[in-house]
Formats: structure tokens, sequence, C-alpha cells
């Protein structure tokens, strides 16, 4: 327990060093900007993987709890009066209750079932989004108010980049401390075998249903950032092909990694910004690394790696 | 320039550029920056788009550049997606240290990439038809397409004139064809127009007989206006010939504007009306014309360059990019307040899309004029006389 | 009447077409567990391949040949060097790889080909044909007759056949195929060759109504999964109905409630049909073994 408890820090740890020293190495803003896209999208797939990587549930639908939170703080503010950091209560809150109310019946189905379900539940709340634009100024997006804290005003790449990189941070804390806790253990059960689980005596259907809606509230507050940081947003985020990304995200980093999520996210936010010197190869070269990458590390990236690593060190 | 004067000032250029410190080189080019949706669901707009910059760059460069410097050109492809679109105009700003930029293929990037010029204070020149990104006005952003509000009352002016007023709509529901729609909505009772059928379908959707055969249905039609852009149209266009429609006169919008609408509509597309710009009917335009000059030798220039047809969309970056580099010459300066301030001065430019006439409170320049209404007849856009 | 069949026919041919990209998945789910997102590209290769071919001076008729046995190709290099070497990898894992394939297949027809939309003449014509008050184009009796050509190929072949009893027998028990000595790399290969040449056909056949361009794929592979799953992963009849259903709902859904609307309709009844039978329509009743 105590090593364990060592190794929860260490992470966090490591995190948060790197968090503190990137800047020192930022030549530009710009590069501030992608890194706490890394983080935005890092803090989605952690929850993602909450529920994939622990609980061993899919979710192709995933980015409709990123579009109501970034929606939630883009139109609580413009239409209804609330105050920005308000909404980003207010869409954690609709996401977690929607995930809720929608789970039960959902999480019966299994694999792909499951992951087509998902898939159009999100294509659902996609379509609502784009079409109701006296709400959210469809497909062509809304531009979302700054957020201000006790009166200061939070925007620049830079300021973005530590406020995002802290909710990476506590983010990243709530799910390691997840993971030992009674439930992190059911949910780790549940994705080994739900016989077994049940079983044992593990309500199946109530920690599912769990780990669904923590997936949905890091979603929800991923997204609030993201709109926040943009200051404008539109539909594509909570789109069939974001929720790719953050599967992509997941399962390139390792499920059931959280330090794979980060990693996971790390590669897939700079790689389209590293590729753009190859022009029209642009694409191809993306496909080709993400096949190569699952062919040479099946387990995702930090899993593979810290394998190959233990058994380098154990030789 | 003959091939042996370009082969002598290459290699000055490479002796220069060889002898010179990267510091002092880059004073000698000024940087003009460009998000473009060259891939994606939109890239129709941002290839052609893309193409005319690099062509027209090269061209620039050739003849000595602008206020004395080279023009570098950085591009970037957003796919199409807002949020890529907003990194890459951070990259711009705070990476390539841009002095201006020509791009935004659709408005949804181009929304998302406002905030970040507008906060750098630098001018911006969107490609992107909305009349939001104009409406209202912000200081560092113009654009150079048409706006669909300007779309809608091209349309109706000419109903109007055939005294045709109970319309149906059937909208893409992407950006473009759901603005454009908006617009249309808006300021339809203006015309006296009634809209009687109002069907949406997806920018993906491959069938749109159901829709068209409601709107067919629908008793008093006089006229179907279809805003969209891609290949909806060209697909809406053939189920209406399909379905037997063509008595009932049919619009579709400058969102179709490339020769390929009339190669994928085929002999659906005869008859069809649309409000374009002067650039499609460069050949059948008066001598008298002042755009004459400039849509022809644009026509020939991309034909040649890229093999395919001429669309209005590679026009449009066209425009920006020669209202940028006149502002650029006049400021005689690289300085971006500068060329902010002469871009918001320019003056009877004379562009594919039509004469530019801008000013503090109108950074589109362009009047109801610079539409030309077409029909397509016997495979070729013909101008419709005014009148008929 | 004449409404309803409009409505009707217009829901058949489209569903035609996500019927065969169903089919699609399920041959190569059956033989290898693989849910393989790249399905639409093999319809974007048909597609486009015909288009270019015929540009360049071959006859329609070969050039469909030439189409067909291109996306195999891609089908069997696909398997090669994409999903056997990763053999034995998650259910998940071997879904992501085929994503990076779907982007990079993409990315690779944007420059061997183009990035322009491109049409096909219809095989017989394009004057409309009067069914009963119902204007149809010829090209949609194509779409219908091809896919049923292809569905009654493919069940003769599974069902009477020695090479299609092993790939019922692989779908079925993979390890206790492999006991019996069948050779299920093999099967394998085969399952991604006539997926492909599924997908293939579907877009020579669709193209001259729908057009088509590098990136049509995408959006098919989303409707055809989702009529595989409506119908029951793993069935081919399910396939088949399912891509039907979906496109009939598609188009009704447009015709009779709100064209706005219309996919949300679709997506709607997939979940309530999940809900009430969570194995799709003809699914299978899996035992989860422990």
């Amino acid at each position: 327990m105590g090593a364990l408890l060592n190794q929860r820090f260490m992470t966090l740890a490591v995190l948060a060093v790197v968090i503190a020293v990137l800047p020192l190495v930022f030549p530009s803003s710009y590069y501030f900007r992608v890194a706490s896209l890394v983080w935005v999208s890092a803090l989605a797939a952690i929850g993602l993987n909450i529920l994939m990587g622990q609980a061993g549930q899919v979710s192709l639908g995933h980015a409709a709890f990123f579009g109501i939170g970034a929606y939630a703080v883009a139109i609580g503010p413009t239409h209804l009066g609330i105050p920005p950091w308000a909404a980003i209560l207010v869409g954690a809150v609709l996401s977690a209750v929607l995930a809720y109310l929608v789970g039960r019946p959902i999480l019966r189905l299994k694999g792909h079932y499951l992951a087509i379900a998902t898939l159009g539940l999100g294509v659902l709340i996609a379509l609502v989004i784009s079409t109701e634009s006296g709400w959210t100024g469809g497909p062509d997006g809304m531009p979302v108010e700054r957020l201000t804290l006790f009166g200061w005003r939070v925007s620049g790449s830079n300021t973005w980049y530590w406020v995002t990189g802290a909710l990476l941070l506590i983010g990243t804390w709530i799910a390691l401390n997840l993971d030992e806790t009674p439930t992190g253990r059911a949910f780790r059960a549940l994705h080994d075998s739900e016989v077994a689980a049940q079983v044992v005596g593990v309500d199946v259907a109530r920690f599912k249903l769990q780990a669904f809606v923590i997936a949905a509230v890091y979603a929800s507050i991923a997204g609030s950032a993201l709109a926040f940081m943009n200051g404008f947003i539109n539909p594509d985020q909570a789109g069939f092909l974001h929720s790719v990304e953050l599967v992509t995200i997941v399962v390139l980093g390792g499920l059931g990694s959280i330090v794979g999520s980060i990693v996971g996210a790390a590669v897939l936010v700079t790689l389209p910004q590293a590729l753009t010197i190859f022009h029209e190869y642009e694409h191809l070269l993306l496909g080709l690394i993400i096949i190569v990458s699952m062919i040479f590390m099946r387990n995702g990236i930090v899993p593979s790696l810290s394998g190959l690593f233990l058994r380098r060190a154990r030789s | 320039m003959t091939s042996k004067t370009t082969l002598k000032f290459m290699l000055a250029a490479g002796a220069l550029s060889v002898g010179m410190s990267h510091g002092a080189l880059a004073q000698d080019t000024v940087k003009i920056g460009s998000v473009l949706s060259a891939t994606g669901p939109a890239s129709f707009l941002g290839e052609p788009e893309d193409k005319t910059l690099r062509m027209y760059v090269d061209k620039i460069n050739a003849a000595g550049g602008v206020a004395g410097k080279k023009i570098e050109l950085v591009i970037y492809d957003d796919g199409g997606d807002a949020n890529k679109a907003r990194t890459f105009a951070t990259r711009l700003v705070e990476d390539d240290k841009v002095v201006a930029m020509v791009g935004g293929s659709t408005t949804g990037t181009t929304m998302a990439m406002i905030p970040v010029f507008e906060d750098a204070k630098i001018p911006f020149i969107s490609l992107a038809g909305a009349i939001e990104v104009i409406d209202p006005v912000r200081k560092f952003v113009f654009k150079t397409p048409h706006t669909d509000k300007m779309a809608c009352e091209k349309i109706f002016e000419d109903l109007k004139k055939r005294n045709l007023t109970k319309i149906g709509l059937i909208s893409g529901t992407d950006g473009f064809g759901a603005s454009m729609r908006a617009q249309c909505v808006k300021v339809a009772p203006n015309y006296g127009m009634e809209i009687v059928a109002d069907e949406n379908y997806g920018p993906r959707d491959s069938d749109m007989t159901a829709q068209l055969t409601k709107i067919k249905n629908t008793a008093g039609l006089q006229a179907v206006v279809n805003p969209g852009f891609g290949q909806g149209p060209a697909i809406v266009t053939r189920n209406y010939a399909q379905l037997g429609m063509s008595n009932v006169p049919f619009y579709q919008s400058h969102g179709v504007a490339s020769k390929s609408f009339i190669d994928l509509a085929g002999a659906a597309a005869e008859g069809v009306r649309l409000p374009a710009a002067a650039l499609l009917v460069g050949d059948k335009l008066p001598e008298s014309d002042p755009q004459k000059k400039v849509v022809t030798e644009y026509k020939q220039a991309y034909e040649s360059a890229t093999k395919q047809p001429v669309s209005t969309f590679g026009g449009h970056a066209y425009d920006g990019l020669f209202i940028l580099v006149e502002a650029m010459k006049r400021a005689n300066s690289t300085d971006s307040a500068k060329i902010r301030d002469e871009i918001e001065k320019t003056k009877g430019f004379v562009g594919t899309g039509g004469i530019v006439n801008m000013s503090a409170t109108d950074h589109l320049g362009l009047d109801l004029s610079a539409f030309r209404m077409l029909e397509i007849k016997g495979g070729d856009w013909n101008l419709v006389a005014s009148g008929s | 009447m004449a409404e309803f069949l409009q409505f009707l026919i217009s829901g058949l041919t489209v569903g035609a077409v996500y019927a065969l990209v169903a089919l699609g998945f399920t041959l190569i789910y059956n033989a290898s567990g693989v849910v393989n997102f790249a399905q639409g590209e093999f319809v974007m290769l048909g597609g486009m391949v015909t288009v270019f071919a015929s540009a360049a001076g071959v006859p329609l008729p070969l050039a469909a040949v030439v189409a067909v046995v291109a996306a195999v190709a891609v089908g069997l290099l696909l398997h090669r060097f994409a999903i056997e070497p990763a053999r034995g990898a998650s259910a998940v894992t071997l879904i992501i790889i085929t994503i990076g394939a779907s982007i990079l297949l993409r990315g690779l027809a944007a420059i061997i080909f183009d990035k322009q939309f491109h049409k096909l003449p219809g095989f017989t014509g394009e004057a409309p044909i009067d069914v009963l008050g119902a204007a149809v184009q010829p090209q949609s009796f194509w779409v219908l007759g091809g896919t049923a050509v292809v569905v009654v190929a493919l069940y003769v072949f599974l069902e009477h056949t020695l090479l299609g009893k092993a790939v019922l027998a692989t779908a079925a028990n993979r390890l206790a195929a492999r006991l019996v000595g069948i050779n299920t790399t093999t099967i394998m290969a085969l399952a991604f060759g006539g997926s492909a040449a599924i997908g293939a056909i579907a877009g020579i056949l669709v193209t001259p109504i729908t057009l088509t361009n590098y990136d049509v794929g995408t959006l098919l592979a989303l409707k055809g999964f989702a009529a595989a799953m409506l119908g029951g992963m793993g069935n081919p009849l399910g396939a088949v109905v399912g891509g039907l259903l979906l496109g009939l709902l598609e188009a009704f859904g447009a015709g009779y409630l709100s064209s706005t609307y219309k996919d949300a309709f679709a997506f709607l009844v997939i979940l309530i049909v999940l809900f009430a039978a969570p194995q799709g329509l003809f699914g299978r009743r899996a035992v989860e073994r422990v």
C-alpha cells in the first residue's frame, strides 16, 4: 500500500514538474496554446479511460458530453445570464444527469452494441446542437464570453496553459485516487470479467453507471475549458469524429493507463502540427503512424514501453 | 523575364542568401499567413484558394515583391475543423509572426480565428461567405466574397421581376446552407416573398427526392431556392429534374459557382439560375465591362496552371491577396496597423468578385451590382438580360 | 400513393448501399472479429477508380472490373500489413488500426486522384422511369438488382461451397476451426478481399446517383456500421435487413416527419430496437465464457 501511494505521488509530482518546466523551453505563445490543447484533450481522455480502461465499457459518443460542457458556458452567460464560472458547473451537472438517465438502459448493452448506442446518442446530441441555431448559432458555432474569476479576466494562451494544466493535475489526482478505492477495484473487476465480478457480489450495473457519469463529467469540464480558451465553439467539438479522436487517444496511450491518456493526447494533438511540413502527405502519414504504433505497441504507448523497460530491468 | 535572366536572377539571389545572415534575410521578406480548408468537406473551397495564393505569390515575387520585400507565404490546412484553424491562427501570429492573413475558407473556421487576429491587431481578410464575418464590423476583419444575404436579395429581386412570390426552400444543414437559409427567411418579407415550403438535407446526403417530393406537392409553389454548397446542390438539381419539376423555376446560390456543378448536375442543370461573380462569364462580358480584363486573366492563369476549371472560390483568394498587396504598396510598409488602415481605404479595386469600395463601416465593399444573375444554358453560364 | 412509392424507392436505393457496406462489415467481423472502419474507403475506391479509369479511356465495364480488382488488392494489403501483424491484439486496438487505415487510404486517394467530386453516367441512361406515379432513376434498379445479386452470390458461396463453409466455421469458433484443419489466416484474407470487392461494387453501382470523392467513405462507414448493428452484428441477413431499414427510416423520416431531424429519427429507432433487443434484430445470443 505504501509503495502504491508512493507511485501515485510520483506520477503527480512528475506531471507537475513537466507542466512547470515546459514553458522554459517554449519559444512562443503558440507552444502554450498547443500544450493547453494537450492538457484539455488529456483531461477528457482520462475520464473516458475510467470508463473504457477501468470499467471496460466503450463509448463512441463521448464528444457529446464535451459539447454539452462547451455549449453550457457559451449559452449560459449569453442567453440565460448565468455567470461564466457557474455555467461550468451547470454543464457538468447536466452531463452527469444525462449520463445517469441514459446510462441505465444503454449500459445493459455489450461490446459493439454499446458502441453503436453511444454513437447514436452522440449523433443525436450533436444534431440538436447544430440544428437549434437560435440557441447555439447553428453549424457555424457561437462566441463564448471570457471567463472572469473574482474580477480576473482569464485570457491569453499563457494564462490558459496554467489553468488547463491545473485542471489536468486535479483530474489526474482524482483518477489516481479512484483507482485505489473499492469503486476503482470494482471497475477493474468489471473490465476483466463482468460475470466473475457479478458472482463475487459486485453490483455491476451500479458501477458501470458510476464510471459513465464520472467520464461524462470529465468530458464536460474539458469542453467548458476549451470553449473559454477559444472564445468560440462550434458543433464539430460534439461530433462523431471528435468522439473517435478521444477513443484513439485513450487506446493509443494505453487502455487503463492514466499517464497513457496524457501521452496519447500529447501525440495526437501535436502530430498534426508537426506533420504540416509534409503538406498533402500529412493525412497519409498520420494514418500510417497510428497503424504502426498500434501494431508494435498493441497495449498502447505507455503500457508497452513500461513493459519493455521492466523486462530490460529484470534481465 | 527570359529563362536566361531568370537563371541569372536566381543565381544572384542564391549567392546573396548564402552571404547574408538569417536576420538580414528575414528583413527582406514579409510573411503573409493563410489557414485554408484544403482537405475535408470544404476542400472544394480551400483547394482552389490554396492554389491561387501560391501561384500569385510566386508571380508577385518574380516581379520584385511588394514594398521592396519578397512575400513569404505560410499556409496551413485546417481540414475544415474550427478548433484546428484556431490553433493554426495562433501559430501564424505567435510563431510565424505574419503581418497579415488571407484565409478562412468557411464561416465556421473564420469565426473561430477572428478573436486571435483581433487580439493581435493583425489584419485578417476572410474568404468565407456569411454576413456575420463583417457584421458587426470588427476593426481588423475584412472579407472578399459576397454575403449570403446579398445572394438572397439578388435571387428575390429576380423572382420579383418574374412575378413569382411563393417559394420553397431546400437547404443544406452545413454552415453555408443554414446561414443562407436564415438570411433568406429574414429578407423574404422585404421582397414580398412567401416561403411555402422549407426543407433541409445533410451535407453528405446522397438522395433528396423525399424532400423535393414534399416541396413539389406544396400548393401554390412558384419557385424553389437551394441554399447550399459542395456536391449537395448537384444532387438536388439532378433529383429536381428526375421528379419532373423543371417547369418550376429553380435557383441555386453562389455556393455552386464552379464549372464542376454543371459537370456533376449534367443536363439537369439546364435552366437553373444563380447569382454569381462576373468571373464565371468572363468571356461573355462586353468589352466595356471594367472587370473583363481581370477575370479573363485570372481564369487563364488558373486554368493553365492547375488544369482545373476556374471557380469563384479561388477568385475570392485572388481578390483578398491583391487587396492586401495593394494596401501594402500604398502603405509602403509592412506594419500591420498601417496595412489595416490602407485595406480599409480600398477604393475602386477591380477584383474577380466585383468593384470593391471599403470604408470604416463596410469591410466588404461590394454591392448587389457585383452579383450577376446567371442562367445555365447549353452546359454553360449565361448572363440573364436584365428585365427577363 | 405516388408519394409513398417515391419515398419507398428512394429509401430502398440508399438502403441497398448501406446494406452492402454492412455486409462488408459482417464478413470481416465474422472471420476475424475485427470491426473494419475502413470499409467505407472500399466504396470510395470502387467509385473513384472507375471514374479515373474510364476517364483514361477504359470502357466502363472494364473500368469497373479494374476498380474491383484494385479494391481487393487494397483489402488484401490491409489484412497482410496492418491486421495480420497485430494478430492477437484486443478488439479495440484492431479498431484503431482500421481507423488509421481509413485516414491513410483517404490521404492516399486525395494525392493519387484529387479532391474534386466526380460522377459516372447511368449504366442505362438517365431518363427517369415512371413507376405508378413515382419518378425513378434507372440506376436505382441497377443498385437494387446488383445488391440482390451480391447477396445471393454470397449466400450460395457460404452455404454451398467448401470454402464458404470454412468461413462459417471460422465465424462460429475460430479455435475449433483451426483444430479441424482450416487455415484461418487464409480465411481472414479471403474475408478482407471479399469485403473489399462488395464495397467496391457498392461504390460503382451508386456513383451515378450519389457522386463520389476521396472522403465519401467516412459517412458510409458510420451508416453501414449502424445498419450492421441494427440487424445484429455477424448475421449477413441482419446486415441486409438493417441496411434497407436504415435507408427507409431516413427516407420516410424526411418525407413524413422532419427532414432536419431525419438522422436523429433513424438513430432513435436504432436505440429503441437495441433497448428491446440488445443483440440487434437477428443477433446471436452470446454467452460469455468465464
